[in-house]
């Protein structure tokens, strides 16, 4: 049975946001849209995102670690958002594992949201739906694109190719392999809502220099601090010793 | 979900973004015409399909609020700054400006300025100023980066950006140093991804862990402005080890050439020349000389079989002293120890030490050679190409302090000691550099260039070689407003922006009539001191007269200058446009050759908008400059795209603006007959030209001779000699001599040939930066800078809709310790005082930054109601601006005067907006929680959209 997921690599995510706006331009004039943004040029803008990324500082100076973490909807394999809606709204597709809202059912009263562990879901105030990450549902199967647009639009925007995507379910695809090697986490198993999504941790290249290696044959201090014979003509103790 | 709108119109166009400077290929995806989605192009080798979260947004830039659609004119009697503006027709601007641009040149054209915050258009811009004949013109580049333009390109004939960058996909090894996100920003991350994912090392040297610094495998936070003592003490042990690549050196750099050591010579410090045939066309005679190790005597360097010495010192036959530069270097280095590095920079010596191994270490053994043969240009033919895989980036934090220059310089030599140079795994240039050092253009030497009704004599800007090329009256005083060019700033390549204002508004060197502003925010995050320079703009003389008489601002939005304006002319976005990314510019090649790249509409002009384009060329048409108008004075080009498609740098010489697709059917690269159809052909090729070069001209291209005849066949360098690496500056010690009094060449005015003779030393050093040799630091204990935050850097905008989402307000970060100290708590309101202003906002305490350095993202704060965004918006009430605390002027060091001079690094006239220093305390009981200063909210200019208060973007009408 297919998993479609997010594989997030922290390791190499600047947090450039690049993903949390392209999502949103992709998605709100797309079927899960429009997204509200109310105050858009006024006090306390606020607005329906289906992807942000959040900063966090870990440990103490200078020993800090700056975290950028993207969060979206994890579609999880046990939603707890599922079971939890009274209109049956909230949904978890048997053939793909995308969770989704079916807006014509939602009546907004944000039982899901209560029931998610990781904040994913989302109230549209506008049109008072919950709303959320659909994997791009709408792009991902659309035939009339190229192989390489039918992925979700957060994956194809990411400078630095952090998100991956792909079926989890298929220990051949490229995020089961990512999963498997770069020691890929899910968030708070404990919940045992077996999130789809994963996270791949940093992973930090050091280097180790040996004294021995700052010694060497070809040092060209060899050549260069071989400073000039004198001249055959200058003074020398030959000149003046004859015993 | 609701009914889907019947059959819409899909159509799917390719221009270029330009919601920041990087310029990546989108494609703009239209419903019903309205933009749909804006992604990016996979088939555009800059940004191969990825785009950034600014992008992304160029949709909510399209329909901002802040939009100028028509041209506006101040109200009479309404002061300058309040923003009251009438709507007036475009022929109304146009003959007002005709009339007065035409007076002015017909008398005293350097009394008109033009001054734009983009330089991507500088090739057109700064045409149109020459043709004028106002020397008076630069781009921001002067505040933004030059230090490391000229830091780097006056020692290795390159430098990062737009001019070359890390090799990121060979290098083992990458060390950034400072803030340098913001440029090349998606070809950097996408680089960077690749790095790390390959195993590579990343190391980040920099006050605040934020942006890239984030990922990096070690970040080593240093002292702000100390980067030079780091970098020197870096060069001390990579001598000291023997860790430098020697052969590299001896034949790529003047490091082995003999340099004149005798003081009491007119030539100290000069290179011992000899004499050679005169060669035709040469720039830089190899007429130096080394002293062979096998022969023990001076030979012409490169002479075949010799070898020189690096270090020691010699005795020519006449008796005069030299040394190799290298030995030189050897000796300013020695006192720069770790030990001593530690104490300025604040990072520990064993970090200094270790890291020096790593990247000597790391050139030395992990070498790449790769089978590419190339020829040099001694005629030496090599199978390979080598590569030592450490990589270096910087921009900005090392270059906008005082001291950058030097600091810069320094870089440019350990890169070269490692022997990265042009090669795999390490800087790679990208056309058209390398260039010779320094690069041919001139700016001009005399007063008597600027004549009325005649074009300027030489480029406003330029490289100055020696003090004869500086831009000087009979007396040694500027000739230009911004006094580029002069002995106070004489490598000012690229002018200094941040005192026009005040130098206009003062009257020194002179008062001018007109300013035109193009795309630069002068009343707010793009000027220093702006609290004062906003009532300088706005600041009458006796007689009741501006002291700045007339203002100009050409923007697509309401920015805080706007509101200083006389005259509005309302620009297009980038979706509205004709644009190009030329190589007679800033172009967007890449390491294997030229590319360049245009815009074409997607959609209509919003309202009354026009390009600025179209007003250059209609300007030039009125006021007859010769290059826009027919021998007989009728107008020569329809518009700007005729004018891109016919244009020619001299008739006939078919270097045009854009270099794919010329002759008459097209068939022509680089240089070629106009094109009748060169538009159409980009349309249809993503918008962008993109010429590989062959492999064996891809590195080593200073010294390549196939690379460097293929460069002058092309016309885009004039000699194709050698363009060796200056370890030691000639260039520098010529002007040191002149302030020496020596030589023949100008001397400095008697007030700065201390300054010069200390500043201009050939070789890097470190020293303190002016302001802070100039503040109490017990009394301002703290440095305070600014970075850009990556969903907004290098756009001039965040009024959009999203992106302000995202940053709607910036805080001060300050190290939890420093702020407990202070009695600081998180989110604390607090003052932030230099010695120069004041100004309150909120303290978030973070352990990711430097203990005496506090921060924050720039140009978030806003001025209540400007960019369209309600007088209450987070921007103006919790944004704020560091710029308030930053003086544009230092008092000169020399007592007894009222000399002042820019704050500015003495060599470039970079902006030091990094060297000022802070104290913070708690604001008193009672004081609102509101940022200071705070100023009259502007109220929207007619024309303006309405601004929504509730957005549900959806494009091509509802679903």
């Amino acid at each position: 049975m297919t998993q479609l997921a997010l594989v997030i690599d922290l390791n190499v995510c600047v947090g450039c946001h690049a993903c949390v706006t392209n999502c949103k331009e992709w998605n709100t004039s797309g079927e899960a849209g429009p997204m509200v943004d109310q105050n858009p040029y006024g006090k306390d803008p606020t607005g329906t995102f289906f992807n942000r990324v959040q900063t966090f500082e870990v440990g103490e100076f200078p020993n800090t670690e700056t975290v950028h973490f993207p969060k979206s909807c994890l579609h999880c394999e046990d939603p707890p958002c599922v079971p939890v809606c009274p209109t049956g709204a909230s949904y978890k597709r048997k053939e793909d594992g995308i969770v989704l809202v079916d807006y014509e059912k939602c009546i907004g009263c944000k039982y899901c949201s209560w029931a998610c562990p990781y904040g994913a879901r989302e109230l549209d105030e506008q049109q008072k739906v919950m709303k959320k990450c659909t994997l791009c549902v709408d792009r991902i199967y659309d035939t009339t694109m190229t192989e390489e647009e039918r992925r979700p639009a957060c994956v194809r925007a990411c400078p630095t190719s952090a998100r991956l995507f792909g079926d989890i379910h298929d220990p051949h695809s490229s995020v089961s392999r990512a999963i498997r090697y770069a020691h890929g986490y899910q968030l708070m198993p404990e919940w045992g809502t077996n999130p789809a999504n994963h996270y791949l941790p940093r992973r930090k290249t050091k280097l180790r220099i040996r004294e021995d290696e700052l010694e060497r044959a070809d040092n060209p201090l060899k050549i260069d601090s071989q400073l000039p014979k004198p001249g055959k003509a200058e003074p020398s103790l030959d000149d003046v010793t004859s015993w | 979900m609701t009914q889907k709108p019947a059959q819409p119109v899909q159509e799917v166009k390719n221009t270029t973004c330009y919601m920041c400077a990087c310029r990546c290929g989108i494609r703009v995806h239209l419903r019903d015409g309205e933009i749909r989605f804006i992604d990016g192009n996979p088939d555009h080798p800059l940004n191969q399909g990825v785009i950034c979260a600014k992008g992304s947004s160029g949709i909510m830039k399209q329909y901002s609020p802040a939009r100028l659609t028509k041209p506006l004119r101040r109200k009479a009697g309404a002061a300058r700054g309040a923003g009251e503006f009438e709507a007036i027709s475009w022929e109304d601007a146009f003959s007002v400006l005709a009339e007065r641009l035409g007076k002015i040149r017909a008398t005293d054209p350097k009394k008109f300025a033009l001054f734009t915050g983009r330089d991507q258009m500088q090739a057109l811009t700064g045409m149109f100023a020459r043709q004028f004949g106002t020397p008076n013109y630069a781009a921001h580049g002067g505040f933004c980066s030059v230090n490391m333009a000229a830091g780097m390109i006056y020692t290795i004939g390159g430098s990062f950006w737009e001019f070359g960058g890390p090799d990121l996909d060979r290098a083992k090894l990458f060390v950034m140093i400072g803030t340098a996100e913001d440029h090349h920003s998606n070809p950097l991350k996408m680089a960077l991804g690749k790095f790390k994912r390959d195993g590579g090392r990343f190391v980040s040297i920099n006050p605040v862990r934020s942006g890239y610094s984030a990922i990096a495998d070690e970040w080593v936070p240093i002292r702000p402005g100390t980067d030079g003592a780091f970098l020197l003490a870096v060069i001390h042990e990579i001598i000291a080890k023997g860790l430098y690549d020697r052969e590299f050196l001896v034949q790529y750099s003047n490091a082995g050439e003999l340099v004149n050591t005798d003081e009491a010579s007119d030539e100290f410090g000069m290179f011992l020349r000899t004499e050679v045939p005169e060669e035709e066309t040469c720039y830089d005679p190899q007429d130096k000389l080394w002293w062979d190790r096998k022969t023990n005597k001076p030979v012409l360097t490169h002479a075949e079989g010799a070898d020189p010495f690096l270090l020691g010192e010699f005795k020519m036959r006449d008796g005069t002293p030299v040394k190799p530069s290298f030995q030189l270097l050897h000796e300013r280095v020695k006192d720069y120890t770790p030990e001593w590095a530690e104490g300025v920079t604040g990072v520990p010596a064993a970090t200094i030490r270790r890291l020096a191994y790593e990247m000597g270490v790391t050139a030395r053994d992990q070498r790449i050679e790769l089978p590419i043969a190339w020829t040099d240009t001694w005629g030496k033919e090599h199978d390979t190409v080598i590569g030592n895989p450490v990589a270096f980036h910087a921009m900005r934090g090392l270059a906008a302090h005082s001291n950058g220059f030097h600091s810069i310089r320094a870089l440019a030599i350990l890169m070269s000691l490692l022997g990265t140079i042009d090669r795999p795994g390490g800087f790679r240039h990208k056309v058209p550099f390398p260039r010779p050092i320094p690069p041919c253009a001139r700016p001009p030497n005399h007063p008597n260039a600027v004549q009325p009704n005649k074009p300027l004599d030489g480029m406003a800007l330029g490289w100055p070689a020696d003090p004869d090329d500086l831009f000087v009256d009979a007396d040694g005083g500027p000739v230009r407003i911004d006094k580029g060019f002069s002995w106070e700033y004489p490598l000012s390549v690229h002018g200094l922006m941040h005192n026009v204002i005040t130098n206009a508004w003062r009257g020194d060197p002179y008062k001018i009539d007109t300013l035109l502003i193009f795309m630069a925010n002068m009343a707010w995050n793009s000027t220093m001191n702006a609290v004062e320079v906003r009532k300088m703009l706005n600041d009458k003389d006796e007689n009741g007269d501006y002291k700045i008489p007339f203002i100009v601002v050409a923007d697509a939005f309401q920015s805080e200058m706007t509101a200083f304006a006389d005259l509005i002319l309302p620009d297009t976005t980038y979706l509205e446009r004709h644009d190009v990314m030329s190589l007679l510019d800033r172009p967007i090649s890449e390491f294997d050759g030229p590319v360049d790249s245009v815009r074409i509409p997607v959609v209509p002009p919003t309202g009354e908008c026009k390009p600025f384009q179209e007003v250059l060329i209609e300007l030039g048409a009125r006021l007859k400059l010769p290059a826009f108008v027919t021998k007989e004075g009728a107008r020569k080009y329809r518009d700007y795209p005729d004018f891109i498609i016919n244009y020619e740098t001299e008739p006939g010489s078919g270097i045009g603006f854009l270099a794919g697709w010329r002759g008459k059917g097209g068939e022509k690269s680089l240089r070629g007959e106009p094109n009748p159809n060169q538009w159409e052909m980009y349309a249809k090729n993503n918008c962008v030209f993109h010429y590989e070069l062959p492999k064996s001209y891809q590195y080593m291209r200073n010294w390549n001779q196939g690379y460097l005849e293929w460069s002058q066949r092309n016309r885009i360098t004039r000699y194709a000699e050698p363009i060796l690496i200056n370890i030691y500056s000639e260039v520098l010690m010529r002007f040191r001599q002149a302030a020496q009094g020596k030589g023949f060449s100008r001397k400095p005015p008697a007030h700065l040939a201390k300054r010069v003779a200390t500043f201009f030393d050939p070789l890097p050093f470190y020293y303190d930066t002016l302001e802070a040799q100039q503040t109490d630091k017990h009394k301002y204990p703290l440095a305070a800078i600014t970075q850009r935050p990556m969903a907004m850097y290098h756009s001039w905008d965040s009024q959009n809709a999203w992106l302000r989402q995202i940053h709607a307000h910036n805080l001060l970060y300050v190290n939890t310790q420093t702020a407990r100290v202070a009695g600081i708590e998180d989110n604390d309101w607090i003052w932030v005082e230099s010695q120069w202003g004041k100004v309150k906002c909120m303290a978030k305490h973070s352990e990711a930054v430097e203990p005496g350095t506090v921060w924050t993202w720039n140009a978030i704060g806003k001025a209540a109601g400007a960019w369209g965004l309600a007088p209450d918006a987070n921007e103006s009430q919790q944004g704020f601006l560091l710029n308030h605390l930053i003086s544009e002027e230092l008092p000169a060091c020399e007592r007894g005067n009222n000399l002042r001079v820019s704050n500015s690094d003495p060599v470039t006239g970079q902006a030091a907006w990094y060297d000022v220093r802070v104290r913070i305390y708690k604001v008193g009981a009672g004081e609102t929680a509101v940022t200071s200063p705070q100023f009259e909210p502007l109220k929207p200019y007619p024309g303006q959209p309405e601004r929504k208060s509730v957005w549900n973007y959806f494009a091509g009408g509802k679903k």
